[in-house]
């Protein structure tokens, strides 16, 4: 990608804290974003993609109930320095949650406030961060709310959340986060909650809508088969920590990580027969507790290339490999040759 | 504004809510969950302490100390606290404070408790009946207890205490019957919510009679919320036995309730404070030890009301 | 929304029905039933007895006499009291304007407090704050009011003097400082209760909303907290608090009547009392019929306010 560098994470930890006994959601989460350029952020449940994108946007608890350490840097829409996000005073901090990167949620009928109607509440955001008349930025949320492909943009100004289905709420959602155009948007399992085709529509429109705006997406997700459509990068987690980073070819061609590998053949495939060999495979085994991770590689316990006396002992480091990917496998060399 | 609550906090049960909660898997209880926790456990405990005293005491205080609770001694009427020969002063008559709290406490005590198990009976046969029949049945029954709780229990309990002659047991059964409903309404819920589950169909399969039903298999499964029910019942039955005997309704003097120790004390109020003072401190101290100990069993039995 | 209205009327107006029918049985339990007015301290027969009762039919079938009286009922007819010869509605009406004065003053006040506690709990939860406001309502909640009305009046009136010790005002004064002087104390001790209640539901109605995912979306949208909580959190979480108002009426009915009598308030409580003891059966019933028509109608405002106040709602 040869797009304006947006966002810069470097090293980022969150740790939660309770009881003096000390949880690491997030460590050593590095990664680059350009313009223009979709990284999807792929694992499990309690793997920290969400709290890394919270961390993002500073919406995770204060300290001390919640550290989060490491440097996070986003290009300035108006300037052209970079902010320090994780050093922003919180005033300067809500000039630029919605207004430089923005989100979308999981849940399109809870993310959106019930008793609100759809137009004050897109308005609310166009206002915050631009001055703007209310009549203008009434304008403003109908143009939005054309833009993600809402009919009759007007009427829906006055209509509720509950009023609309599950795939315009999330088109709303969308029309929200993109008011101030935001140079990065945080997309966290935006299409989870909706039906098949509706994916498929959302993702349409995500993709159609970076092309006319240039923006960054980090695309959280733990379905591959999105991932394979939206991405242009892949950034696996497990545990807390990035696992394996690669472009998405690449990546779906041949996984270093056996985490990867796993999460690839837990995809249902229809180019190989669907039914064919019955149940599809599901890793075994559970996420680690972040209070008690195990001792060496954090997946060794599920992982089906374990070599005991090594994967459960030392902890593998980040590797970068030749062509300029990244795997946290103590036997990667062995999977390329 | 201070920083904590906008965020997520882990502890929480929150389904779907919380993605912190969701996403970290840091199930870690903030510190705080857990303080709150222990916290709620001693006052519980302390509640459990208090009751198990004021039950002694009043069962056992008067063997223990040497003035009868209705001998009048006309010379030494009014005697402040912590004054003379009566630790707690003497009432209008002369009688002993302390001896008249131990027995008013019993009274009291008596009838809250023995109120609750009479109203946890109608409320359970209630709201079993209603929950397990369901259909027109229990509509009616449960229609009947809305209908009763629109009377302010007060006003219901004072116009049919005017009906009767007042003693012990007739108040007793009084309160009874004006503090069931919520038992019924809890019975009731739990009740049709436990027979959509297979364990009675099962029994009911097996040809067991349905009464059999009702209180072998499905009573027992909604025990937690019903000895919930009970002890913040007891807590309702002395208020409500303080409030009509206090307004002359209830336990009739001379035999002592807490209540009707303050039936006259309004008079004394500028020159024998402690009449009134006292025993209401009693009521008090009896009514949240009985809250504080349901609250605990709530929290300890129904992990699902975490969150009030 | 109006099939919703309608059906919850219907619900009442059923209610209402199994209500009367609970006060026509207890009308009847009373010694000497409908009769008691010439039973007792009458020097009257056993044959006059008879002849008056089946004057008044009441040698008819038990559900003919129920809607003869239930039909007077609905016309406004609530017989008269034994008393003073007034109609019960007269009686009743005369003396519910205190108690509404009492009531309403001490629900403002105990929304108004009770909010904030619950407010401030919820957000700085498990503060110390957080903590003495729970401790301190249930203790509130354990308090007899009428032992509180006694240390109020001991506290206010004996000891410092501040406050009156009772009555709604001062023979000869009744100016309107009068009134309020005179209120203070009572409504204070009606709120107590109250104030417990408010703060324990706002808590936790403010609890579930700002653990709401529209609450970090209005976040991520770069709000400061304070306008998170008044422009999306404080609506949803006072929402259910409407059903917590309409919810209320026995409780207060129950503490107006406590209250009133220990400040001897001329209100609608103390008229029970005393028809209680001069055995004024019409007005007893009237009042308990009446109290539980209040209860019924607060629900009921209650529901409607919320159907109003909820856009959900108006899918019907």
């Amino acid at each position: 990608m040869a797009g304006e560098l947006l966002l810069e994470v470097e090293n980022l930890a969150v740790s939660f804290r309770s009881r003096g006994a000390v949880a690491d959601a997030v460590s050593d989460v590095s990664f680059r974003l350009h313009q223009g350029e979709t990284l999807a952020m792929v694992g499990e449940s309690g793997s920290g993609k969400s709290v890394t994108s919270l961390a993002l946007m500073r919406l995770l608890p204060d300290a001390p109930q919640c550290q989060v350490r490491g440097s996070v840097k986003l290009r300035d829409k108006t300037g052209s320095g970079m902010l320090d996000v994780l050093a922003l005073p919180e005033p300067q901090m809500q000039a630029v949650r919605g207004n430089n990167i923005a989100m979308v949620f999981q849940e399109p009928m809870t993310s959106l406030n019930p008793v609100k109607t759809i137009g004050a509440q897109i308005t609310e955001t166009i206002r915050l961060h631009r001055p703007m008349l209310a009549r203008a930025a009434e304008d403003e949320a109908v143009r939005l709310l054309d833009l993600v492909g809402i009919p009759a943009p007007r009427q829906r100004l006055t209509a509720y959340p509950h009023q609309l289905s599950g795939g315009m709420r999330q088109r709303a959602m969308i029309a929200m986060a993109l008011s101030c155009e935001p140079s990065v948007l945080i997309a966290d399992e935006p299409t989870t909650a909706l039906d098949v085709t509706i994916q498929a529509q959302i993702l349409d429109l995500l993709k159609r809508l970076q092309e006319q705006t240039g923006m960054a997406v980090i695309f959280i997700t733990h379905n591959l088969g999105v991932v394979a459509e939206i991405a242009d990068r892949v950034m696996v987690m497990y545990s807390g920590r990035v696992v394996e980073q690669a472009d998405v070819v690449p990546l779906f061609q041949q996984p270093l990580m056996p985490y990867t590998r796993g999460l690839l053949r837990s995809v249902p495939r229809l180019d190989l027969a669907g039914r064919r060999a019955g149940a599809l495979y599901a890793i075994p085994g559970n996420v680690p507790d972040p209070r008690r991770p195990p001792p060496g590689c954090a997946f060794h316990p599920r992982c089906d290339s374990f070599a005991d006396g090594r994967c459960n002992v030392e902890a593998p480091r980040l590797d970068s490999t030749a062509d300029g990917r990244q795997v946290r496998c103590l036997r990667w060399p062995e999977f390329v040759a | 504004m201070s920083s904590s609550i906008f965020d997520s906090s882990p502890g929480d049960s929150n389904p779907g809510g919380d993605f912190a909660a969701r996403e970290a898997a840091i199930a870690l209880p903030p510190r705080n969950t857990a303080l709150r926790r222990f916290c709620r456990h001693r006052l519980a405990m302390a509640g459990a302490i208090i009751i198990a005293i004021l039950v002694l005491g009043s069962y056992l205080g008067p063997y223990l100390i040497p003035y009868d609770d209705t001998f009048i001694d006309i010379m030494q009427r009014f005697a402040p606290p912590f004054s003379g020969a009566h630790i707690l002063g003497t009432d209008e008559l002369g009688r002993d404070m302390l001896a008249r709290l131990m027995m008013g406490g019993r009274i009291s005590l008596a009838v809250g408790f023995t109120a609750m198990v009479i109203s946890m009976g109608i409320g359970i046969l209630v709201g079993a009946i209603a929950g397990y029949y369901g259909g027109i049945v229990g509509a009616a029954l449960m229609r009947f207890v809305d209908a009763v709780l629109c009377f302010p229990s007060i006003f219901l309990l004072l116009a049919l205490a005017a009906l009767i002659e007042p003693g012990v047991a007739s108040i007793t059964l009084l309160i009874a019957a004006t503090a069931w409903m919520d038992v019924a309404r809890i019975v009731e819920g739990q009740i049709r919510g436990l027979r959509e589950r297979d364990f009675a169909v099962a029994a009911e399969a097996l040809g067991a009679s349905d009464l059999r039903i009702v209180f072998r298999e499905l009573v027992p499964n909604a025990v937690a919320p019903i000895v919930v029910a009970a002890t913040l019942n007891v807590a309702k039955a002395i208020l409500l036995e303080s409030y009509v005997s206090y307004l002359g309704y209830g336990i009739q003097p001379p035999t002592p309730s807490w209540g009707n120790m303050l039936n006259n004390a309004q008079i004394y109020l500028t020159s024998a404070p402690w009449l009134a003072i006292l025993p209401g401190l009693f009521i008090t101290l009896a009514v949240t030890s009985f809250n504080f100990l349901g609250d605990g069993l709530r929290d300890a039995l129904d992990p699902r009301m975490e969150n009030h | 929304m109006a099939p919703y209205l309608i059906r919850r009327f219907g619900q009442a107006v059923l209610l209402l029905l199994v209500v009367s029918m609970i006060g026509f049985a207890i009308l009847h339990l009373a010694p000497g039933g409908p009769m008691a007015q010439y039973a007792i301290g009458s020097n009257m027969s056993q044959e006059d007895l008879d002849r008056i009762a089946q004057q008044l039919g009441l040698d008819r079938p038990l559900p003919v006499q129920y809607a003869e009286w239930l039909w007077r009922m609905l016309g406004g007819d609530w017989g008269t009291s034994f008393r003073d010869g007034q109609p019960v509605l007269h009686v009743i009406g005369s003396h519910l304007g205190a108690t509404l004065q009492l009531m309403l003053t001490a629900t403002l006040l105990a929304i108004f407090l009770g909010c904030w506690i619950g407010i401030l709990g919820a957000i700085r939860r498990y503060s110390v704050f957080d903590y003495l406001a729970t401790i301190g309502a249930m203790v509130a909640l354990s308090i007899p009011t009428f032992w509180f009305g006694l240390v109020t009046i001991f506290v206010f009136s004996v000891e410092l003097g501040w406050l009156p010790a009772g009555n709604r005002e001062t023979v000869g004064d009744g100016s309107l400082l009068d009134m309020l002087h005179h209120l203070i104390a009572p409504a204070m001790v009606l709120a107590l209760v109250e104030t417990a209640i408010w703060s324990r539901f706002m808590r936790s109605s403010m609890l579930d909303v700002v653990n709401q995912d529209y609450i970090r979306t209005a976040r991520a949208k770069g709000l400061p907290r304070f306008k998170v909580l008044t422009r999306h959190a404080l609506r949803n979480a006072l929402l259910p608090m409407i059903t917590v108002a309409g919810l209320q009426m026995p409780t207060l009915l129950g503490g107006a009547l406590v209250t009133e009598t220990v400040f001897t308030w001329p209100g609608m409580g103390r008229l029970f009392l005393d028809s209680i003891s001069y055995r004024d059966y019409p007005v007893v019933m009237g009042i308990l019929m009446f109290s539980a028509a209040m209860v019924l109608i607060g629900n009921l405002l209650a529901d409607m306010l919320y159907a109003v106040a909820d856009p959900r709602i108006r899918l019907g």
